[in-house]
């Protein structure tokens, strides 16, 4: 079934896709995906949009806010995750974490930080009793 | 009154292995990553939008849980396939298909038309297998 109804389409859309998962952090040009798709810009957005229910812009800063959230997982300042993620100012970027996940990004790394450490306390509180039981690990 | 389930397990054989595969190439969403000892540790994930779900990445190691013998058969039942994990669902079982395959991911069956729908198959690092199925499966399985 390598030759199901329009598996060109879907090829190049799906590499579109990929290329902004690779690339997320770089400035990236739609127009050029697009082209590089060879559609015109408006047939490239709504196919798109069609396969993956968020235009390319929408989910290009999706992967960027996710992305953000693991940079500020792994304790890296608020101002050094706006630039490592490809966003040129930090008001653009805290507005739209904020807008995405409902907290702001110094609030949701506090948060993050505290869990760290009731894990660091406590591992085995945060795993339910039947399956450390099972596994042994409240021996260990 | 049971109202859903929120936990269940994937038996793997590696965890680092079984990380890669569900986060990087499945696009699951990592939910605690917590160390139990040297051997294993309590790895969850979560399908990106079902944030109240969590697979377990169960190591199978010779254990309390896991006598020798058992782990040994269940190692066994594991790499040989034997095990449906469930239905996976996407929004367009072609695009996905395209994508999974462009990451590495190893298909048994490609998209395919079936009298309940279309469906694909693939399996995981260990040789869990999975169903993927798009979202409205009697309707149009392509989108585009």
């Amino acid at each position: 079934m390598e030759q199901y109804p329009k598996v060109y389409l879907y090829r190049r859309i799906v590499q579109a896709k990929l290329f902004i998962d690779k690339n997320y952090a770089e400035r990236i040009d739609l127009s050029y995906i697009s082209d590089e798709a060879c559609f015109s810009k408006f047939h490239f957005t709504r196919l798109f949009k069609t396969i993956y229910a968020k235009t390319p812009h929408q989910y290009l800063t999706w992967v960027r806010i996710e992305k953000a959230q693991q940079l500020l997982r792994e304790d890296k300042s608020v101002s050094e995750t706006c630039f490592l993620v490809g966003f040129d100012s930090l008001t653009s970027f805290s507005g739209l974490f904020k807008r995405n996940v409902g907290i702001s990004p110094s609030s949701y790394q506090a948060q993050m930080q505290q869990l760290k450490l009731a894990i660091k306390k406590s591992p085995a509180s945060l795993v339910p009793s039947c399956f450390a039981l099972q596994h042994g690990w409240f021996e260990k | 009154m049971i109202t859903k389930m929120t936990i269940t397990n994937i038996h793997v054989l590696n965890q680092d292995s079984a990380y890669d595969f569900y986060v990087n190439k499945l696009g699951f969403k990592l939910v605690d990553d917590i160390p139990m000892g040297p051997e294993s540790r309590w790895l969850t994930v979560s399908p990106p939008e079902q944030p109240d779900l969590q697979l377990v990445l169960f190591p199978v190691t010779v254990s309390k849980m896991f006598p020798k013998d058992v782990a040994e058969t269940l190692i066994g039942l594991i790499k040989k396939g034997i095990f449906g994990c469930g239905v996976l669902t996407c929004n367009d079982i072609f695009a996905t298909y395209e994508e999974l395959k462009a990451k590495g991911v190893e298909f048994i069956k490609a998209p395919t038309k079936e009298f309940y729908g279309t469906e694909a198959l693939f399996k995981d690092d260990s040789g869990n297998y999975f169903s993927l199925q798009p979202l409205n499966n009697f309707g149009n399985e392509d989108s585009i």
